[in-house]
């Protein structure tokens, strides 16, 4: 019996992804909860643009390419458009916390019924290691060669912390992704992204704190060691909003 | 008894497998490369193998299928 395959709602298009990139199992895991749902049909996803700008080619469901931060936009059309359609983002730092703020924060303001989901590595990827607004102090970026100094480059956002301030979002939560039981609890609340969303009940984030070895400049594993060492004391995980817990 | 499928070609070598297997059973190959010059992973002892797919979660390439 197979136990673990592929999911089916990836498509065979082999991940232009470097070597130890997370996006890989982030992507897995939003395909294996479209398959346990049952929804690949009537799911629209909208890429970014960054490092996963290519994320039409691997969903197997339908794909929009956003233009850079606005797939929140793009969402909260296709959905008030087509209210039956399962709506996603799949976007990056920055994309989401950098050019897309506006559209985030205005977005999870009005409580669109769409489901987020948000890849923080810390990093700009694509574009070859710049500073993103969620650098760490002290991170050795492309564009902070000495590290980032919050006296003239500010300090890191924390995004779910900053929605959570917002009356409307439904469900805010931050996971990661760096050992198995990890991964394990990223798709939990990835499922209940969509979920909420299936039952009507607003606007859901998850923030997946992400490793980027190559522009961190390290090794795939020593990458992942570093997000419990580094990225998880500035970016705490834990449930920052769920109005089902709420009484 | 657990068996592991790799599509070998998909495989970029970055290891994650190798650390997330709880009994040490994988390893990148030695002195071999697939097509697209990545050292591939390789099962060392399969017998010992019980697929818990602790490697497969781990994988961001899904190369790895895991029957039991």
């Amino acid at each position: 019996m197979v136990v673990f395959e592929k999911p089916k709602a990836l498509t065979d298009k082999v991940f232009h992804y470097c070597p130890g990139c997370t996006h890989g199992i982030i992507h897995r895991l939003v395909a294996e909860v479209i398959d346990e749902l049952g929804i690949e049909g009537q799911t629209i996803g909208v890429a970014p643009v960054g490092c996963a700008v290519l994320a039409y080619d691997y969903f197997a469901c339908d794909m929009i390419e956003a233009a850079h931060g606005r797939a929140p936009a793009i969402a909260t059309g296709v959905k008030r458009s087509m209210p039956d359609k399962v709506v996603f983002t799949y976007q990056g730092d920055g994309d989401l916390a950098s050019i897309g703020m506006c559209e985030t924060v205005s977005t999870a303001a009005r409580g669109e019924n769409v489901t987020i989901i948000f890849v923080n590595n810390a990093i700009y990827g694509m574009t070859g290691g710049q500073m993103a607004p969620t650098s760490l102090i002290g991170q050795v970026t492309q564009t902070s060669p000495y590290g980032r100094d919050p006296k003239t480059q500010g300090y890191p956002i924390r995004v779910c912390e900053l929605l959570a301030t917002l009356d409307a979002p439904q469900y805010l939560e931050r996971v990661t992704v760096n050992n198995v039981k990890n991964v394990r609890n990223a798709k939990k609340a990835i499922k209940k992204a969509f979920q909420n969303q299936i039952e009507g009940k607003g606007f859901s984030l998850v923030e997946v704190v992400s490793a980027c070895p190559t522009n961190w400049g390290m090794t795939p594993q020593k990458a992942l060691e570093w997000i419990d060492e580094k990225m998880l004391p500035q970016y705490p995980l834990g449930c920052y909003r769920d109005k089902d817990q709420e009484v | 008894m657990a068996k592991l499928t790799f599509k070998e070609e998909l495989c970029k070598g970055c290891g994650l497998c190798v650390n997330a297997c709880p009994k040490g059973l994988l390893a990148l190959a030695q002195g071999r490369l697939n097509q697209k010059g990545h050292t591939p992973v390789e099962l060392t002892r399969p017998e010992e193998c019980v697929g818990c797919a602790s490697c497969a979660i781990m994988c961001p390439d899904c190369v790895i299928t895991v029957e039991r």
